[in-house]
């Protein structure tokens, strides 16, 4: 029992579940689902849908290059059974899923770096344009009566 | 010309179809070539196809002759001519086959129906006397049906049937009775037999009938034997003696006794009793029959050139021993000193299929395919192996050196650490920017509402007004003025004041009144009390109406409100482009003026006046004169 990837979306195909098309050559193509079995059917390219791993991975929007993706890989070497190699195994795959998944955080981090300076001029740009919508007389009156509670919140305080 | 040719090419392919398809006497297997020459006797067949071919090259002759008289016919009459004569010739020519054509054709169906017998086979021919007893015998072994009378010469010609032995096919003749008289005297159904007899090479049933019912005597039957005994040369025959029901070959005189012994003693013949009627005897005479010359056709191979070709086909290899050494197979020790299995041995091996009987037996006892699993440990070769955790294949990560790549990555996280890789430099926005963003926010949620009630306001089935013609109530204005933080409590008391001041009757923009800086230009006025003089008028006009819109909306007529098209092509609107007809009236209209000219023309524009309109082009005369005339005529 294997648990496949989806051809189309990457996504993980548990037994029992999905489509699997076999084409004339052999090739066995996996679907999670009818909707990835119909793009398929259309002649999409995986890459350009952008809804899929093939996609974001071919994009840059998801980390494809580190150390940790050597651990889960077909090495079609055939190992005979062995209790404590499979108890080391299972402990590398915890540990190095681990990792990834840190190293997955800061990649994202790094990627929405740049985010928070745009959204800043994006807002001041709407600011400029549109003050005249929200800057009304009673939401004026609204803020200066905040800011005199905050300063006697303060003198409060203070005193 | 080309009708004569066409007749001539014509003949002549037909008249070589006709050599063509005859067999010819020579190429034939000889078999059918005699026994054609006595169906149909060989020199009027031959004689008959020789004439055929005479005649091809008669016409072919006539056709080339006139073909080339015709090349010089002078006139077309004489053409004519020709051709009538060589036709007519070649019609002739034909016509004096007829017999020979005819015979031919005969010849044909008659062929056409012939038994096909295959000279080379495996045959069993079935001869003697008239009305012994050949075609019952032959409807006996065989799934032929032949006609069986008690009357000689019942057979009158060769008849086929086919049945198996030894899993071969197997053809038995049956030949017309034979009489006899020497060869010159015998008739044609005779004379099939004999043929068959001469030509084919097969075994010879010749049957006898020792009890004389047929009308010929012993001492007849024997030496017709003894006259056709020629045709027998190294032919497998046996003698048949039928009707044994009827009389036993014990029964008979010493002297036919003798006849028949020396028959048998001739040659190798061999003597068989039998009865068509008793079927006693019958499959004896068949198998002995069939074995004779399965035997014989086996003998004459092997003394044929043949046998050498198939044996020099053959070879089969004999070593030759290299050396003295004995080489001998292969034992091991171990499988030498294996005790014998035997199942009565309580320190037998045990079988998988004795522990299936401990077990509970079939259905019941499962096979342990783990037993001989060849682990480090033997411990472990129960143990549930795990296969997936969290989405992954643990099978994919299995690796002989996966606690050195596990190292590896520990140490490349450590140093990732000691380098600040998963330093976080997040900075906490300050005052400014949330203050910018709430702001920003808010103007973005503005648009969003405003986008949405300007998409629902927009309905289809109503005319766009502006917004200076919509109505606006005081407390809408007075509510948005509010919202925006401003007083609305002077304004709200102007327009009270104004709405006291003016009637009623005018539904009037209070909004657009307030502001007396702009002119009144747009008024919602009730059109539904114009035209009529009070209310009661109206409601009387309100029920009239309905009234008499009751009948046509009760028999779905069509009525005013109805949408209608008066014309559905409008000449005006599908006149643009020229047809091939008149172009006048699509044209600028010609408006025929009729009109007193006055005075103050000077006499060449009057007299150009006189002239008729179509004549004179008069707008681009006097342009504003037409213009002129043009408002009279609206006049």
């Amino acid at each position: 029992m294997r648990l496949e990837k989806c051809y189309f979306c990457s996504s993980t195909c548990y037994p029992g579940h999905g489509t699997m098309f076999v084409r004339n050559d052999s090739k066995t193509f996996r679907f999670c689902r009818s909707k990835c079995h119909k793009n398929f059917k259309m002649k999409r390219n995986p890459r350009k849908v952008r809804w899929t791993k093939a996609f974001r991975k071919a994009a840059g929007k998801e980390m494809t290059i580190d150390s940790t993706f050597q651990f889960e890989k077909r090495r079609n070497i055939p190992v005979r059974y062995d209790r404590d190699l499979m108890a080391t195994t299972i402990k590398a795959l915890k540990r190095s899923q681990e990792i990834k998944a840190k190293r997955e955080r800061v990649f994202y981090k790094n990627r929405m770096s740049g985010n928070a300076l745009r959204r800043k001029a994006e807002n001041q740009a709407l600011v400029q344009k549109h003050i005249h919508l929200v800057d009304t007389p009673a939401i004026k009156l609204a803020q200066t009566q905040k800011l005199k509670e905050k300063s006697k919140l303060m003198d409060v305080d203070m005193s | 010309m080309r009708k004569v040719k066409f007749t001539q090419e014509n003949f002549d392919e037909r008249l070589k179809g006709i050599l063509d398809e005859f067999p010819k006497l020579d190429d034939i297997h000889p078999f059918y070539a005699d026994l054609m020459n006595v169906l149909y006797d060989k020199d009027h067949y031959k004689l008959a196809l020789g004439q055929m071919n005479t005649a091809r090259h008669l016409i072919d002759q006539v056709g080339k002759d006139y073909v080339r008289l015709l090349k010089f016919g002078d006139s077309l009459y004489r053409c004519k001519q020709l051709k009538k004569a060589a036709m007519g010739r070649m019609a002739t020519i034909m016509r004096r086959q007829k017999d020979s054509l005819a015979y031919l054709e005969q010849v044909r169906q008659h062929l056409a129906r012939l038994p096909s017998i295959d000279p080379n086979t495996r045959t069993l021919l079935v001869c003697g006397y008239p009305n012994v007893g050949k075609s019952s015998f032959m409807n006996k072994i065989t799934r032929a049906d032949v006609d069986v009378q008690p009357y000689a010469f019942t057979t009158k010609s060769l008849f086929v049937g086919h049945m198996d032995y030894k899993y071969l096919r197997w053809q038995v003749i049956d030949t017309p009775g034979i009489l006899d008289h020497p060869l010159e005297d015998r008739n044609t159904i005779e004379m099939q037999s004999i043929t068959a007899l001469a030509h084919l090479r097969c075994a010879v049933l010749y049957f006898i009938d020792l009890s004389e019912r047929c009308g010929y005597s012993i001492k007849e039957q024997v030496s017709l034997f003894h006259s056709i005994k020629p045709l027998f040369a190294n032919k497998p025959v046996i003698l048949v003696i039928n009707k044994i029901d009827a009389m036993k070959i014990e029964d008979i005189s010493a002297e036919d006794r003798a006849l028949l012994d020396q028959m048998v003693d001739n040659d190798k013949v061999e003597m068989l009793g039998m009865s068509c009627y008793t079927e006693e005897g019958v499959m004896n005479v068949k198998q002995t029959a069939c074995d004779r010359l399965l035997q014989s056709r086996v003998d004459a191979k092997m003394k044929g050139h043949k046998i050498n070709d198939i044996l020099n086909k053959i070879h089969l290899t004999k070593p030759a021993a290299r050396d003295d050494n004995p080489r001998l197979p292969f034992i091991p020790v171990e499988a030498e000193n294996k005790p014998k299995y035997d199942p009565k041995d309580p320190d037998r091996i045990l079988l998988e299929r004795d522990l299936e009987a401990q077990n509970g037996g079939a259905g019941v006892f499962n096979v342990d395919l783990k037993k001989k699993y060849l682990l480090e440990n033997a411990d472990w070769k129960y143990d549930v192996i795990p296969e997936i955790w969290q989405g992954k294949n643990i099978a994919d990560f299995i690796d002989a050196d996966i606690q050195e790549q596990l190292d590896e990555l520990e140490r490349e996280e450590e140093r990732l650490e000691a380098e600040g890789f998963y330093n976080s430099d997040e900075e906490e926005q300050d005052s400014e920017d949330e203050a910018l963003e709430a702001t920003a926010n808010a103007i973005t949620e503005h648009n969003k509402l405003t986008q949405i009630q300007s998409r629902l306001k927009t309905t289809k089935n109503k005319a766009q007004l502006p917004k200076t013609a919509l109505k606006r109530t005081v407390s809408e204005m007075s509510e948005h003025m509010e919202s925006l933080g401003l007083d609305a409590s002077d304004a709200r008391a102007r327009s009270r004041a104004v709405k006291r001041a003016r009637s009623s009757s005018r539904g009037e923009s209070i909004a657009r009144s307030a502001s007396m800086a702009r002119p009144e230009t747009s008024v919602v006025r009730d059109r539904t009390m114009s035209g009529v003089r009070n209310v009661k008028q109206k409601m009387e006009s309100e029920r009239v109406r309905k009234l008499a819109q009751r009948m046509p909306n009760l028999f779905a007529k069509r009525g005013e409100s109805d949408r209608e098209i008066k014309t559905k092509m409008p000449k005006h609107l599908f006149s643009n482009k020229r047809g091939n007809g008149k172009t006048d009236w699509s044209s600028e209209p010609t408006v025929p003026m009729d009109i007193e000219t006055p005075e103050f023309f000077g006499p060449k524009v009057r007299n150009a006046l006189r002239a008729n309109a179509t004549s004179v082009d008069l707008p681009k005369l006097c342009p504003s004169f037409f213009r002129f005339g043009l408002h009279f005529l609206q006049l």
